[in-house]
């Protein structure tokens, strides 16, 4: 996409078509635009919730007839309004923005963890026909929570696809990243590709990074204008809304007093992540 | 020879090229990358004496040949950012600029001495943000009060004061005089221009906070006039801004009289290396009209 398409990128308003219920909390909502549909996997769209606010969210899925899907977790006021629409009420739409996933074809690991799953499946789609080997450890707080783990399972085979849930109530009984360290001593993988709470991507690089195997990481930061001008997202001297949301380790190695760390507030002031 | 290098009210540039306030200017690490984009000036985010969240969603729309922003201002306030201006300070091999904005004469006098004592190479007064009530346009529209915050800022630093104003007034050109006359040592035209934009579907305002600014190239003539009547009234060096993306833009700007000129929307669409490739054409252009300083031509088309 060239860069005077994205500073050019109108907001479009477009009714929402379907609301799926994925879980208690997370709902996948498919409406049409042809610009987003054309996407690539970790690239994400700014939805506008007329009157209410404007929030980021990853692409879940695209078709070829222009539709388009994203998975929304209900956590404060503006997705639960989204959480609280309906088929033919109007939504607005700005994008695709940032980057994407590079598409390798090796030994592949995803680790995805809450609504973090959404761009790995998106990209689990558009590679596993052509990898060599593909693994897919996802977490969640419990059963219920766990994300598109059918989806996911038609895809990798079931034997790679490895459940964790933090009470026990489906897979193992841990954080997604406590298989990794067994796995990665055992296995040999050419890229870990991550997504979800910072701590847990941390985590997968710290572990990426003593077995020596190339990670990219999607990171979230406030995001205001989304076309890298407003500073609102930085981490170090990056702008997440431009120059990622996908980073590569060595990225991520430049930022290493941010990254798992700090993030932004709303007043641009450094402050701890929760 | 550097032909491109300018003195702008006592501060050395080794180019005309600054980045506008507000784009990327919380940290140190992005004004370095706008540096090593090829900035020979940065101005920071307008910082206030307390800290500010700005408004809700949507803060940007994005509209043909230019963009409506209400951000609201967000900042960290002066104490926070203080460590930051040390930084920047170390860091950088360019002037560093602070763009403050005040609810009081007394905040801009404040906020300016602090950015000043902390390492700033001059302060640049935000009276012109065309979104924010009792800051800003309230301040720039009213010659009494323009007049007073101007001196008092003046009165507490010693550093070069700038003064930022917006085309949304009656009498730019009064206004822009009486800032010179109260001590102001350079102009920054324009701020972004009053602007909105309603949705057809929802026949809602987008913006959260309904109103906003433009910026971009659609306000590029506007800005361009906006230097050229400011030139003829007033001696005070003049920094253009306002929708300049290429070079051709910038020699408009100093062909109507600006001395530096500032860039801001362009960086999305040509990210932090837009300085450079600007630079560049304007050295190819100095040079295929025999021009061996910038200064020869800053306000040259008032002489045809
Ligand atoms: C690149 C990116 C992709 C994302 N993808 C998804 C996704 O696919 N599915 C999903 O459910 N969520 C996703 N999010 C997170 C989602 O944007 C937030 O959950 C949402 O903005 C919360 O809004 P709220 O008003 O409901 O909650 P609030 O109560 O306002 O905030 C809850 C938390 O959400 C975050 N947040 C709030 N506003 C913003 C904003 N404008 N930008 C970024 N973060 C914000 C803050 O960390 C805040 O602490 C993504 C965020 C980013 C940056
Ligand atoms: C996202 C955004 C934020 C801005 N924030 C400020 C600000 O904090 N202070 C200020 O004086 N001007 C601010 N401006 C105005 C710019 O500095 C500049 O005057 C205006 O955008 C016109 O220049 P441009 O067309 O090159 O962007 C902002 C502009 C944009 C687009
Ligand atoms: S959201 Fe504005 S720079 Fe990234």
């Amino acid at each position: 996409m060239s860069d005077y398409h994205i500073a050019a990128n109108k907001l479009r308003t477009t009714p929402i078509l379907t609301v799926e219920t994925e879980s208690p909390t997370v709902k996948t909502f498919t409406f049409k635009d042809k610009e987003c549909s054309r996407a690539k996997p970790g690239q994400f769209l700014m939805l506008w919730i007329p009157g209410v606010d404007e929030i980021p969210l990853s692409i879940l899925s695209t078709q070829e007839d222009g539709r388009v899907s994203v998975a929304v977790k209900e956590v404060g006021e503006a997705t639960q309004a989204l959480h609280s629409m309906k088929a033919a009420e109007i939504i607005g739409i700005r994008g695709p923005f940032g980057n994407s996933f590079t598409e390798k074809h090796g030994r592949i690991l995803m680790v995805g963890g809450g609504t973090g799953i959404a761009p790995l499946l998106f990209l689990a789609k558009k590679v596993a026909s052509k990898t060599r080997k593909l693994v897919f450890v996802i977490g969640a707080k419990t059963r219920k929570e766990l994300l598109f783990i059918d989806k996911i399972e038609a895809l990798c085979s079931k034997s790679s696809v490895i459940a964790t849930t933090e009470d026990g109530s489906y897979g193992i009984r841990c954080l997604a990243t406590m298989p990794l360290e067994k796995m990665l001593d055992e296995e040999k993988f050419d890229m870990v590709y991550t997504c979800g709470p910072e701590h847990m991507l941390q985590k997968v690089f710290d572990l990426a990074e003593k077995h020596r195997i190339p990670l990219e990481a999607s990171l979230e930061r406030l995001m205001r204008c989304a076309i890298g001008l407003c500073g609102s997202c930085i981490i170090g001297r990056y702008r997440v809304c431009r120059d990622g949301p996908v980073f590569t380790a060595n990225q991520l190695r430049e930022v290493k007093g941010e990254f798992g760390i700090a993030k932004r507030d709303f007043n641009g002031r450094k402050i701890p992540l929760e | 020879m550097n032909r491109l290098g300018v003195n702008l009210a006592g501060l050395n540039l080794s180019n005309p090229t600054m980045l506008a306030s507000g784009i990327l200017g919380y940290s140190v690490e992005t004004l370095e990358s706008i540096v090593e984009g090829g900035a020979g000036a940065v101005v920071t985010k307008s910082i206030g004496l307390e800290p500010r969240d700005g408004y809700a969603n949507p803060t940007v729309v994005q509209v043909s040949c230019g963009l409506i922003n209400a951000i609201g201002l967000p900042n960290p306030g002066i104490e926070e950012f203080t460590s930051e201006i040390r930084a920047a300070k170390t860091a950088l091999n360019v002037p560093l600029i602070v763009s403050v904005y005040g609810f009081s004469e007394e905040e801009y006098a404040t906020v300016s001495k602090k950015a000043a004592d902390a390492g700033a190479d001059a302060v640049e007064l935000n009276v012109s943000c065309p979104h924010v009530k009792e800051t800003g346009s309230e301040i720039g529209q009213s010659l009494e009060i323009l007049s007073k915050v101007v001196r008092k800022v003046k009165e507490v630093m010693e550093k070069p004061v700038f003064v930022k104003l917006s085309h949304n007034v009656t009498n730019l050109t009064d206004i822009a005089e009486v800032a010179a006359k109260s001590g102001a040592d350079a102009l920054t035209v324009i701020n972004t221009v009053k602007a909105m934009a309603i949705d057809a579907e929802t026949a809602m305002p987008i913006l959260s906070n309904k109103r906003g600014g433009l910026s971009g190239p659609a306000i590029k003539p506007i800005a361009i006039r906006s230097v050229y009547d400011i030139y003829e009234r007033v001696k005070t060096p003049i920094i253009g801004c306002g929708g300049i993306a290429n070079w051709r833009d910038a020699v408009e700007f100093l062909l109507a009289g600006a001395s530096a000129i500032q860039i801001g929307t362009a960086i999305a669409l040509r990210g932090p290396n837009v300085f450079s490739a600007i630079t560049r054409g304007m050295e190819t252009y100095l040079k295929r009209k025999g021009v061996k300083s910038v200064k020869e031509i800053v306000g040259l088309s008032h002489r045809r």
